[in-house]
């Protein structure tokens, strides 16, 4: 585009410091004496054990995906340490006060309110920081509703069936490269458990940080709605600068059982490498939920960093009149590159899918939005609904489209939307003319294009995604 | 207050204005008329500093700054306001967030005190029943599925809330109907003032029976050719332009 938008502004990336905290960390390497110590170290049961080996044996058997538009050296797997945590959590803190001083110290850097008097009204949050969860707040309160809201490793001690019956069965070991890498050494993440016909009272949250150098995070999010159920769940992530690329391979299950509702958004802003493409986590994530009779499961995502994402939170519209919604925003600038869309699967008859999807490119990175539509033989009276709307700034960047759909059922009716933009020198010299500055243009054109996303964040991420935006977007202008 | 001399440009190699000089005092209102493809556009691009246009000659002193030297948002926020002859849509920015920031970014240069955002709403609701605007465009993407009588009418609601010395018109009457001439007009009387001036680019004479001007130009190939008091105007409504061609060449 013009000039003016070449020139860049350098502002450094604000969450990239490292604590400096005294770690237990495994060398690096990758075999089943990993797998077994991980789990001899969270003392889990054999079955689990057993589930890990089984993942990790077919994940050897397993090739490293190349279908996504992404273009990076390959991982050595055997140069990555999969377990680390911070020594002071050896005896687990029973309460905030016990918490490595340090280890608060960081959050707060990081903005994030964890000590209960600071939080944001009614956000009970947990935290994983490398391997191993922190510490969650605002427990209580909600044990009172019956929801069960801890880390994983935690959930596998005191809730061993629930685990067990909801663990894989939306995500199985062998679904794909990352996702049995991901059983098999999965550290830590967080457990939902809404009963049937509640509500849950505040909004959960995770943060999640990768702070040890070469480590990689692999952490798993499982969240179960019962009947009736409903639960709105927000995932934050931030991640040190380094030369390095880290590795972060998550999987998140969710279960929505009959007429139950899950919300679950995400803002991504994992380190996305320098301004020449050095350093950066490399994203690659599997998440997906299943939608029983009635029930609804929205994703929504504002993902801003990370030097590759790969990523396609999907539904499986099982239940006759299930509903799933994608709402994405995904923005790339200097050499990061994004892959991701969503997946959406009609099973049931008369499922509704809406996915609305917004990439902004910048610098030199490439954006790909890539979903599949799918209805199935039995989805009588099935609907889909795809937008897909690319901004490009700049002309040394790319974006491109996939949409795969199809339809096994007459009656099922898609409807797709796509359209690429640019941000128009027309626009920038109105929002000149009246007193901005170009990078306020450039900000506010784009948080504008992403408005029916935002609008879907619970309120407070909804400016904290903007605010976002701007950062990320600093050096594409100026 | 704006000086401009021997003032020449070009757009993509092509030279549109060709040594063009005008002098505007502070308060008074001068209307710029010519036919088409004339560069009077060109003036109010080269003046705010648009990009695509390149000033190969010449020089322009606004408010004894030298305003070729400055930046766009900076001759916006020195009070230079264009109201565009096609507003453009910035789809999903809302109107009210839009002029709020705006509205800052020129008091903070100004050394004004910020307004909260809701003195900010109460003045923009006052100023948009001033313009006859439903408060509706508040909340709409600015000039989004706005009617063209609608964007220009938002035009002078930002004027008004900007507050701006020096502010050009292009072709702000075009595509207005009666009424909203007249709220148009009435919205840039009131604003009239011994400090502020206006440059107003017009085809119609009927506008200047609403605001009458102190000065008339005609522009024709880039330069002025002509010019006079109001009674040019009428003058050009009766014989057109083509009396002046010997003054163009
Ligand atoms: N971006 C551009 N690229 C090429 N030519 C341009 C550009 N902008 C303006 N021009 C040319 O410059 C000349 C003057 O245009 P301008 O818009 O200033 O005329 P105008 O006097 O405002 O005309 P009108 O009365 O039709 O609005 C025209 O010939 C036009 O085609
Ligand atoms: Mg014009």
């Amino acid at each position: 585009m013009s000039e003016q938008v070449e020139h860049l502004i350098r502002k450094e990336y604000a969450a990239g410091f490292h604590t400096a905290i005294d770690t237990d960390t495994l060398p690096p390497g990758l075999n089943e004496e990993v797998v077994r110590f991980i789990s001899a170290k969270k003392n889990e049961p054999e079955w689990l054990l057993e589930w890990r080996l089984q993942a990790f044996r077919a994940w050897q058997e397993m090739e490293e995906p190349e279908w996504a538009h992404v273009d990076y050296p390959k991982v050595d797997y055997q140069a990555i340490s999969y377990f680390s945590s911070p020594k002071s959590m050896e005896d687990k803190p029973k309460s905030l006060d016990e918490v490595d001083p340090k280890l608060l110290e960081t959050y707060e850097k990081l903005g994030i309110p964890l000590h209960e008097q600071e939080m944001l009204a009614g956000v009970a949050m947990d935290v994983v920081f490398d391997s191993v969860s922190v510490v969650t707040t605002f427990r209580e309160k909600l044990e009172e509703a019956g929801v069960l809201f801890c880390s994983i490793s935690e959930a596998v001690e005191k809730y061993p069936e629930l685990v067990k019956q909801h663990l894989g069965s939306v995500v199985p070991q062998k679904d794909n490269y990352f996702a049995a890498l991901n059983s098999a050494v999965f550290s830590d993440g967080s457990f939902v458990y809404i009963p049937k016909g509640v509500r849950c009272p505040m909004e959960l949250s995770t943060y999640f940080r990768i702070n040890e150098q070469n480590t990689g995070q692999f952490e798993r999010t499982l969240i179960v709605a019962e009947e009736g159920a409903y639960v709105s769940y927000l995932e934050g992530c931030t991640a040190p600068m380094r030369d390095e690329n880290q590795l972060h391979a998550a999987v998140v299950e969710l279960v929505a059982k009959d007429n139950a509702e899950i919300k679950y958004s995400t803002v991504q802003n994992w380190y996305p490498g320098d301004e020449n493409g050095k350093g950066g986590i490399y994203n690659f994530v599997t998440k997906r939920g299943v939608c029983h009779t009635r029930a609804k499961i929205s994703w929504t995502q504002v993902e801003t960093g990370s030097a590759v994402t790969w990523k396609y939170p999907s539904c499986v519209l099982r239940g006759d009149h299930s509903v799933g919604e994608f709402y994405s925003v995904a923005l790339t600038n200097n050499y990061q590159q994004a892959d991701t869309g969503t997946k959406m699967i009609h099973i049931g008859k008369n499922t509704r899918s809406t996915i609305i999807s917004k990439g902004i490119s910048a610098g030199k990175s490439q954006n790909c939005y890539r979903g599949l539509v799918r209805m199935n033989p039995g989805a009588e009276g099935a609907r889909n609904y795809t937008q897909c709307d690319s901004l490009l700034i700049g002309d040394r960047c790319g974006a491109h489209t996939f949409p795969y759909i199809e339809s096994k059922n007459p009656s099922a009716v898609i409807e797709h939307e796509a359209t690429t933009s640019k941000v128009s020198d027309d626009q920038m010299f109105l929002c000149q003319q009246r007193g901005l500055d170009a990078e306020k243009a450039v900000s506010m054109i784009v948080n504008g294009f992403c408005r029916e996303v935002f609008k879907e964040l619970p309120m407070e991420f909804a400016v904290e995604a903007g605010k976002l935006l701007e950062v990320s977007l600093e050096g594409s202008v100026g | 207050m704006l000086s401009i001399n021997n003032l020449c440009a070009s757009v993509e190699d092509k030279d549109i204005l060709k040594g063009l000089s005008l002098d505007i005092k502070p308060g008074e209102v001068h209307a710029i008329m010519g036919p088409n493809g004339a560069g009077k556009s060109t003036l109010g691009s080269v003046l705010a500093g648009r990009e695509a246009f390149s000033v190969t000659d010449g020089s322009v002193a606004f408010a004894d700054k030298d305003l070729l030297e400055l930046d766009v948002e900076e001759r916006a926020r020195e009070g230079l306001f264009l109201a565009f002859q096609y507003p453009v849509e910035i789809p999903g920015v809302s109107n009210m967030e839009f002029l709020k920031a705006s509205v800052d970014a020129v008091r903070k240069h100004q050394g004004k005190p910020e307004l909260s955002s809701v003195e900010f709403m109460k003045l923009a609701r006052e100023t948009s029943k001033k313009v006859k605007l439903d408060q509706a465009f508040l909340k709409r993407g600015v000039n989004e599925g706005f009617s063209g009588g609608e964007k220009k009418r938002n035009e002078i609601l930002q004027m008004m809330l900007l507050e701006p010395k020096l502010c050009i018109l292009d072709e702000t009457d075009s595509g207005l109907d009666i009424d909203a001439l007249q709220t148009v007009a009435d919205g840039v009387n009131a604003m009239r003032s011994a400090e502020r001036s206006f440059i107003v680019v017009t085809h119609y004479q009927r506008l200047l029976d609403y605001i009458v001007p102190d000065f008339v130009h005609v522009l024709a190939d880039g330069k002025i050719v002509k010019s006079g008091d109001k009674s040019l105007a009428k003058e050009l409504e009766a014989k057109g332009y083509s009396w002046l061609e010997g003054e163009v060449a």
